[in-house]
């Protein structure tokens, strides 16, 4: 007999929680999916902190190179800023999904990973359901740019369709460069090297574009590479839907490479979740 | 249901990392509605053994089944099946007990509703109701365990592996687990546990593997491991230690043994292979006048065994794996 002084009404209640064996279906891939969605939004609610980068960096990133280069630039920042909000908005959101990366090398060195790869579940259902409050993260980053931009000037002849389908390509963009993130973020062994790595990606694939300026000013040499750079593309298709002359070409583009990158990094990502 | 005798059976189990044999040909087979415990000091390879078992590392080489389930071909009808609390925390420490919980019900299939109350259930039958709301974080190393074992029952498995379920707990909570894994086999699934405790492996578990350096070097009930050793120990006591030479004497001429001197200067001891000659030893003492104040033949504890199996003591093996985690990290 137990030595333990436990009510006998606990002993009972452990004996009947032990007894169910009661197995309900297996979860379907989108409810397994949600589930881990939910997960990271309650770490939200014990950390707010992490609320950070959507909040601070669209503002300072907007503010700053508005009034940095405006003037330099396009002899005026508030025609400037018609020009480069949506290539701001771009270079924030794409930096911004580095922390996926981040946040599940930090997460997956956790012991709970392990029961999550033991279960009988949807294999890919963990990151999509990180990734799926990513987005949400990057719509509130997008809608926290978008309404500063507003209040400064801006005015996007695509009105609110053509805002909201440049936030949308934007979007699917973001989710697929993504999986570059959770690729390196199970191989890389710390944080330090994975933002080193993340880092070595994002400054070219963001800055060797046409974010700030227009690639017909650059050297005839570094046009091309400026003009094949995915988030280049992206920055076309993004404009191009808020001053609604978006072309089909420009958007097919984006939409090629996004389905390349998770053709290529999400089974990837799997194959080495499941080998670690 | 199919009918298998065995719930686990692997051959020949090998896991290398790099130049590490971790783990090197384990063979075990592990009876239905048994606790099986894995026995071996740190390092021995005993989790890299349960993560192969359990779906998480794929073997270097050999093969195990779970449930006639192959562990690499057929990994997600074993995951079906069973449920792993590791060495470390297999909860979310971010979360609450209750969070932690519904998210598995969740997963496992429940509606919201049904996983909600199934976290009740058994936050309140594993004592952590009043701590549902707070962060794992904040618990106590025997709460955690705890929460980490109901998070495996959420659905209650075929097969629980538990990675050394006590270490680190204080007796009270220790105590608690072991109830709950008699509980749970009496409720009909199967425990692989591993342990570096001798004693939790005697008081649990049906059959036992000894491991180190990766192999299983014996296998058995505790019984059988101990009577490979010696049918036991005969330890015996005097009122007055000026006569336990000569009582070294005495019984070494009865039982044709060689007698220990115990760090007690009244006791003495010694292996015996016949309970009915260690009796007459005994009545040989009282002939001779020598007043004995107590004897008791023991059951070799699994601490001798492993000397004996291994040439050196559990803990002996685990201090120098210590002292080499220790220059490692
Ligand atoms: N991921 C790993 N990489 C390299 N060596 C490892 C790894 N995991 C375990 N080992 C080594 O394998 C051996 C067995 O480890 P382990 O299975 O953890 O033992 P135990 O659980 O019995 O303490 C040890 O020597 C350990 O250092
Ligand atoms: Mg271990």
């Amino acid at each position: 007999m137990s030595k333990n002084m436990e009510p006998v009404d606990q002993r009972e209640a452990l004996q009947s929680a032990l007894a169910s064996r009661e197995r309900p279906p297996k979860a379907s891939p989108v409810s397994a999916s949600l589930t881990f969605g939910g997960r990271s939004l309650l770490k939200i609610k014990y950390v707010p902190e992490q609320l950070f980068d959507i909040t601070a960096f669209p503002i300072i990133f907007l503010l700053m190179f508005t009034y940095m280069f405006g003037g330099a630039i396009a002899g005026s920042t508030a025609e400037y800023l018609q020009f480069v909000l949506p290539g701001v908005l771009v270079l924030t959101v794409v930096m911004i999904t580095m922390y996926t990366g981040v946040e599940l090398n930090n997460d997956i060195t956790k012991g709970v990973f392990d029961r999550f790869r033991t279960l009988p579940i949807w294999r890919p259902s963990v990151l999509v359901g990180a990734l799926l409050v990513d987005l949400v993260r990057y719509t509130a980053a997008s809608a926290i740019m978008i309404t500063l931009g507003l209040i400064l000037g801006f005015r996007p002849e695509g009105g609110v369709i053509g805002v909201l389908l440049g936030v949308a390509i934007l979007l699917v963009f973001s989710f697929s460069l993504s999986w570059i993130w959770t690729t390196l973020g199970i191989i890389m062994r710390s944080e330090k090297s994975l933002m080193g790595a993340s880092m070595m990606v994002l400054f070219p694939l963001t800055f060797i574009s046409n974010v700030f300026v227009d690639p017909q000013t650059m050297p005839g040499w570094l046009q091309p590479i400026v003009e094949i750079n995915p988030v280049s593309m992206l920055v076309v298709a993004v404009r191009g839907f808020m001053e609604g002359s978006a072309a089909m070409a420009d958007v097919g583009w984006v939409l090629l490479v996004s389905a390349v990158l998770v053709a290529i990094f999400a089974p990837l990502t799997m194959y080495l979740y499941y080998r670690k | 249901m199919e009918q298998q005798t065995y719930a686990i059976e692997a051959e020949g189990l090998v896991k290398t990392f790099g130049e590490t044999r971790a783990v090197d040909g384990a063979d075990l087979t592990v009876p239905k509605g048994t606790v099986y415990g894995v026995l071996g000091p740190n390092g021995a390879g005993k989790t890299t053994t349960i993560r192969m078992l359990a779906t998480l590392l794929q073997p270097s080489a050999g093969r195990a089944r779970v449930f006639g389930h192959d562990i690499v071909e057929e990994a997600d009808q074993v995951r079906a099946r069973i449920s792993m609390t590791g060495q470390f925390a297999s909860v979310d420490k971010d979360l609450s007990g209750m969070e932690n919980l519904v998210m598995l019900g969740r997963l496992m299939g429940y509606t919201k509703p049904e996983a909600k109350k199934r976290a009740k259930e058994l936050l309140y039958a594993f004592g952590l109701g009043e701590a549902a709301k707070k962060q794992v974080k904040t618990y106590s190393g025997g709460m955690q365990r705890r929460l980490d074992i109901a998070a495996s029952i959420v659905v209650t498995p075929d097969v629980l592996f538990l990675d050394e379920p006590t270490t680190g707990l204080d007796p009270r909570s220790r105590n608690q687990v072991w109830d709950i894994v008699r509980m749970l086999v009496d409720a009909g699934t199967t425990v692989l546990l591993t342990t570096q405790y001798l004693e939790e492996a005697d008081q649990l578990a049906d059959r036992i593997a000894v491991i180190d350096q990766g192999k299983v070097i014996a296998e058995g009930t505790s019984g059988e491991l101990k009577s490979s050793v010696g049918s036991g120990k005969l330890h015996v006591r005097l009122f007055h230690p000026e006569t336990r030479e000569l009582a070294k004497q005495v019984l070494g001429r009865k039982l044709g043994t060689v007698v220990e001197l115990a760090s007690d200067p009244s006791a003495l001891s010694t292996w015996v292979n016949d309970v009915n000659r260690a009796a007459h030893a005994i009545g040989e003492l009282e002939r001779e006048g020598i007043a004995v104040s107590d004897f008791s033949l023991g059951q070799p504890s699994l601490d001798e065994v492993f000397l004996t199996l291994t040439g050196r003591t559990a803990e002996a093996a685990e201090t120098t794996e210590n002292e080499e985690t220790e220059a490692q990290g």
